[in-house]
């Protein structure tokens, strides 16, 4: 065994989501950092769907870009439609989805991380976690070289003993055609890691040239395309259409009929696979009453004519595969490219971790990503991204950056990761978020973007553009607040000329636009601002004024949550002293080792009367080591 | 310090003593003593000095209906026993006006305490020392065993089948709401917002019902009813004095002493019972004797449990196999009395008109056969389903608190539902709602929500 010549202070397993964020964060943190991949071409690779955001994710995205990553810009640049989802719904599920353009996507990716300082790119396969008194300090290569960096993310997504199903044949990779890696999770078994095994899937991929798009419904991007990153002015690049198209009653039947061989119904599958991505198998078997499924016909790329067949992933095997696909509207001549394939990996219940992504087993080390169980590229890069923040905040021995559940989707996705047993893949949803109404996308960058600049990770000038639309919002909620419209003769034809009914009393222009039937457009008309505000700014001021009753209450809410939040427990609590608390609430604290009161009350099994207990215990213990001191 | 929210809760034991106490602790007790207090000098609370006790009346603001005559007590931070504001309503002792106080101090803004919460904070707030920590915590885990202990038995059955069928719904709509949310572009069959709105109406009447219910006065007495029946003379007042240890009613050796029902409030094990002693049953000419006649079989039908008594030192009459024959379809305990003078009827001749119904021989004059009485009453209510009788009520103040609360934000759903709010916005109220019945039934989690979605829709791309 050799050791390289370069010590790092962090050093990044893994290119996907996570490990691009993570590496780039560190980076740019000003450590000197190390990325390495099993193979360089699939930097950022998106393995299964060709699209960034959606709901909740789209949230995710504007979080990780308002702390200063990268993949709202990368999107921005790639994107080949953009569509904003649930605008008839409230302002806080609003979300932003883009198609990509999958290779555009990996090579902007790559270019960014090949120029950014700090950041060295190298492709090896990592055997082994070095350790040195329960301290990560590197890792082995396969080619038995060792680098030895002061932390250590993990951020290996499907590859650990990653096993693809296609019917009855089954083969070890980490996506298909691509090597998995098997020594890594033996090496985390004996550090004493607990592993689980969980799968997912993904659909075949057809040539454009065999696909009838005319007899498919188009489904068009947004006529004015809006940017994920508060950094894009505008998206500039020509947008291409969706389709959409529908399975059939044929289908059902072929799939019925091949159940048998399918890997997913056979029993070859030991994984437990996501509900809200079921297979096609599944979708057919559960819901049997349904005539017609949706297959979203989407392109890979503009260089490319692969089209992914969204919607129908499924473990049959190849010949199957082509009935199936044969019998959809507009597929009946479609070229499989790629077959559709489940996949099975190992994962780490993220529970062994702090919410700083750090493990409570090895120090030094983080997990993030798929390897804590979650799916989607959102939900890997918001963790690559905190787990790059934190490892660089613990090498310049800084207090970590942990996100609460009322400041962004972000922490939802962690606490929730590190509080819970996951059972299936975690997938972030709104309905997850207790304070759903306060975590808007449209506030992402009011909620996270001083904390990015504070650690660094803004640069001057967006964090310069950020503070000036923050100050318009704040004076324009300011003046309509305080212009007053008296119910006079004037005012009331005034009103009457903007579509708004009459006044009996004197009225803000605040309290008028609360009103559910008017808008934003309309208060302009009465009176407007003495400068033209941008849109969003609009956008802002209206739905802060529209929602403040409701945004009001959650605020309250939150002042609760955060007194519990701050209820500290030092590190070093020893629950077995604890007498009077349940057993299994003992264990489960014992286990998961929360770093708040709040956190603590969130863990299955343990009841409000063990939080009562445990916090007469934790005020008694702190106040015993202050008179110690 | 933390700055906690405002709890109140009634700080002296269940029972009928003669003052009884209803402590609000927090930054609004002050502010609450001011809503509902009326002191006689016409001073507002907030002007009354710490540490003294005040003279006055706790008005219903809204109807200005007085709840009870009461001494106000007031302790300002921090010398007081939470180290927070304090207030003590000192009460009269019935449930009543103590159950009456405490409603209006929740209605205006305190929350209802947790089992030993007052001490909890005056440990975490430094009112305690260290040495007190354990003294603390048992205190929480004893009070909270009991309660729960006590909101199991009370919820046994089928108010809390009723409760947990309409949380079930309400979890269902919600589910409805956030499926319509997350995914968007998946082809499911929502309910359309004004089917939504029906449902919505629809949990809400059910709720209505379960309060008004809980309402209607059974609400102000403690428990389970338990009606003592039998003929004339057979020991039905000895047994209620020797189950309470006091003279309530009257014991002579005239049949037919007790003309009307009494009630007394009893605790059997930790379950809170009403024990009502009846008029023997028999006919009778006597023109108000008949009518506490009329009563006690009115008790047969709607009394939650029936202690049925019959002399075993005589046989069988009509009368006794008239009340058989209604135990046998009720939830009843045969009490045999008298088991000092030489026995004629013996548990066999009970179970041949009533088979199976448990059975307990006593002796009112040596106290003989008494543990097994209230064991066998212990065993009965804790069996089975069908102590509520037939409306399920409410007993308890946490649950009565939680049902108001949960209707009153599934009524801002339901207007915003009617003012086609957006339904991120509904499910707020929604979740509200869903979390106060959980403080009853259990809570809702998100992953019960998403299991509920993933099951009804057919969800992912």
């Amino acid at each position: 065994m050799n050791t390289y010549h370069k010590q790092y202070d962090v050093l990044v397993v893994g290119a996907g989501h996570a490990g691009c964020e993570a590496a780039l964060a560190a980076a740019r943190m000003g450590c000197e950092t190390l990325i390495v991949t099993i193979n360089l071409d699939t930097i950022a690779k998106m393995s299964c769907n060709p699209a960034i955001g959606g709901l909740a994710k789209g949230h995710l995205v504007k979080e990780i870009d308002a702390l200063g990553g990268e993949m709202a810009k990368n999107i921005d640049k790639t994107g080949i439609q953009f569509r904003q989802l649930n605008t008839k719904k409230g302002p806080a599920v609003r979300s932003s989805r883009a198609q990509a353009d999958k290779y555009a996507y990996q090579s902007e990716m790559k270019r960014v991380l090949e120029r950014q300082p700090h950041l060295d790119i190298k492709q090896l396969l990592v055997d082994e976690l070095l350790t040195e008194n329960g301290k990560c300090i590197g890792i082995l290569g396969h080619t038995q070289t060792a680098y030895l960096a002061k932390t250590v993310i993990l951020t290996t997504g499907t590859f650990l003993k990653g096993l693809v199903h296609l019917g009855d044949v089954s083969y070890s990779a980490g996506r298909a055609g691509e090597s998995s890696a098997e020594k890594l999770s033996d090496s985390f078994l004996s550090l004493g890691f607990e592993i689980g095994r969980l799968k997912t899937g993904t659909p075949p991929r057809v040539n454009a040239h065999t696909v009838n798009f005319d007899v498919m419904e188009i489904q068009p991007g947004d006529q004015q395309p809006r940017p994920f990153s508060f950094s894009t002015e505008q998206i500039t690049q020509p947008q291409l259409p969706c389709h959409l198209t529908y399975t059939n009653e044929k289908t059902h039947q072929i799939i019925r009929d091949n159940l048998h061989r399918s890997a997913m119904y056979s029993g070859r599958i030991t994984g437990i696979g996501p509900r809200y991505c079921p297979s096609i198998e599944d979708k057919v078997v559960r819901f049997a009453d349904k005539d017609r499924h949706q297959v979203f016909v989407e392109p890979e790329g503009r260089d490319t004519d692969e089209i992914y067949l969204n919607g129908i992933s499924a473990s049959l095997p190849e010949d199957v595969q082509v009935d199936m696909v044969h019998s959809i509207k507009g597929l009946e001549n479609a070229e499989i490219m790629r077959f559709a394939y489940a996949v099975e990996y190992d994962f780490a219940p993220a529970t062994q971790l702090y919410p700083t992504l750090e493990t409570k087993r090895v120090e030094h080390l983080y997990f993030a990503g798929q390897l804590n169980g979650t799916t989607g590229y959102e939900e890997a890069a918001a963790q690559g991204l905190m787990a790059g923040i934190n490892a660089a905040l613990k090498v310049r021995a800084e207090e970590p950056l942990i996100l609460d559940r009322s400041q962004a989707y972000i922490g939802v996705l962690i606490d929730d990761l590190v509080t819970k047993d996951i059972r299936e893949p975690y997938r972030m949803f709104t309905s997850r978020a207790e304070y759903r109404l306060e975590l808007r996308e449209d506030n992402a960058d009011l909620r996270l973007t001083e904390m990015g600049r504070q650690i660094n990770l803004i640069e001057a000038e967006t964090y310069e553009r950020f503070q000036i639309k923050r100050k318009l919002v704040e004076e324009e909620i300011n003046r309509l607040e305080h212009t007053r419209l008296k119910p006079s003769l004037d005012t009331q034809t005034l009103l009457k000329s903007a579509g708004i009914s009459e006044i009996g009393q004197p009225t803000s222009l605040a309290e008028l636009l609360k009103r559910p039937e008017i808008h934003y457009g309309q208060i302009k008309q009465l009176a407007s601002n003495s400068q033209p505000l941008p849109e969003v700014v609009e956008e802002q001021v209206e739905i802060q004024i529209k929602y403040e009753g409701y945004i009001d209450r959650q605020t309250t809410q939150i002042r609760q949550f955060k007194k519990m939040e701050h209820f500290r427990i030092p590190i070093d609590f020893d629950y077995t002293s604890v007498r009077s608390l349940k057993t299994e609430a003992c264990e489960q604290l014992a286990k998961i080792r929360p770093i708040s009161v709040g956190q603590a009350s969130r863990i299955p099994g343990v009841s409000p009367a063990d939080i009562s207990i445990l916090m007469v215990w934790v005020e008694q213990y702190k106040r015993q080591m202050q008179s110690q001191v | 310090m933390i700055e906690w929210d405002t709890i109140a809760a009634i700080a002296t034991p269940r029972g009928e003593g003669g003052v009884g106490i209803v402590r609000v602790s927090g930054s609004l007790a002050v502010p609450i003593a001011c809503q509902i207090f009326r002191s006689s000098r016409h001073v507002s609370a907030a002007e009354l000095p710490s540490h003294t006790l005040n003279y006055g009346h706790v008005i219903r603001s809204s109807s200005g209906e007085v709840i009870d005559e009461v001494m106000l007590g007031i302790m300002r931070a921090p010398k007081s026993y939470t180290a927070e504001d304090v207030v003590e309503f000192n009460c009269h002792g019935g449930i009543v006006p103590l159950r009456g106080v405490l409603e209006l101090t929740l209605k205006a803004g305190a929350r209802l305490a947790a089992p030993g919460e007052f001490t909890k904070r005056a440990f975490l707030n430094g009112r305690l020392d260290l040495a007190q920590a354990e003294a603390v915590v048992d205190l929480i885990r004893s009070k909270t065993d009991l309660s729960r202990q006590i909101a199991i038995d009370q919820l046994s059955g089928k108010l809390s089948q009723t409760i947990n069928a309409l949380n079930d719904r309400l979890a269902n709509l919600l589910a409805e709401v956030e499926a319509s949310i997350d995914f968007p572009e998946e082809e499911l069959d929502f309910m359309d917002l004004r089917a939504m709105r029906q449902t919505a109406q629809d949990i809400l009447d059910d709720l209505d019902r379960l309060i008004a219910s809980a309402s209607d006065g059974k609400l102000l007495r403690e428990g389970v009813n338990i009606a003592i029946l039998g003929r004339p003379n057979v020991g039905k007042s000895s047994l209620l004095n020797t189950l309470l240890q006091e003279d309530r009613a009257i014991v002579t050796e005239i049949p037919g002493t007790t003309r009307d029902t009494i009630e007394a409030p009893l605790n059997l094990g930790g379950i809170p019972l009403q024990l009502i002693d009846t008029a023997g049953i028999h006919q009778t000419t006597d023109i108000v004797e008949q009518q506490g006649v009329e009563r006690s079989k009115a008790y047969l039908d709607s009394a939650d449990l029936l202690l049925i008594m019959f002399d075993s030192s005589r046989s069988l009459t009509d009368e006794d196999r008239e009340l058989l024959h209604a135990a046998k379809i009720r939830k009843s305990v045969l009490i045999l009395n008298k088991i000092d003078l030489p026995i004629v009827t013996t548990p066999t001749d009970l179970h041949t008109d009533a088979p199976q119904k448990p059975v307990v021989q006593i002796s009112l004059l040596d106290s003989r056969g008494i543990e097994e009485l209230k064991s066998a009453v212990h065993q009965e209510l804790l069996d089975g389903d069908a102590i509520w009788g037939d409306s399920p009520i409410v007993t308890n103040v946490r649950h009565h608190d939680a049902l108001c609360r949960g209707r009153l934000a599934l009524g801002h759903a339901i207007e915003s539902f009617t003012q086609q709010m957006p339904p991120d916005l509904v499910a707020v109220d929604l979740h509200s709602s869903l979390d106060c019945l959980g403080e009853i039934v259990g809570k809702t989690t998100t992953e019960d929500i998403l299991g509920r979605i993933f099951s009804q829709f057919c969800v992912g791309k």
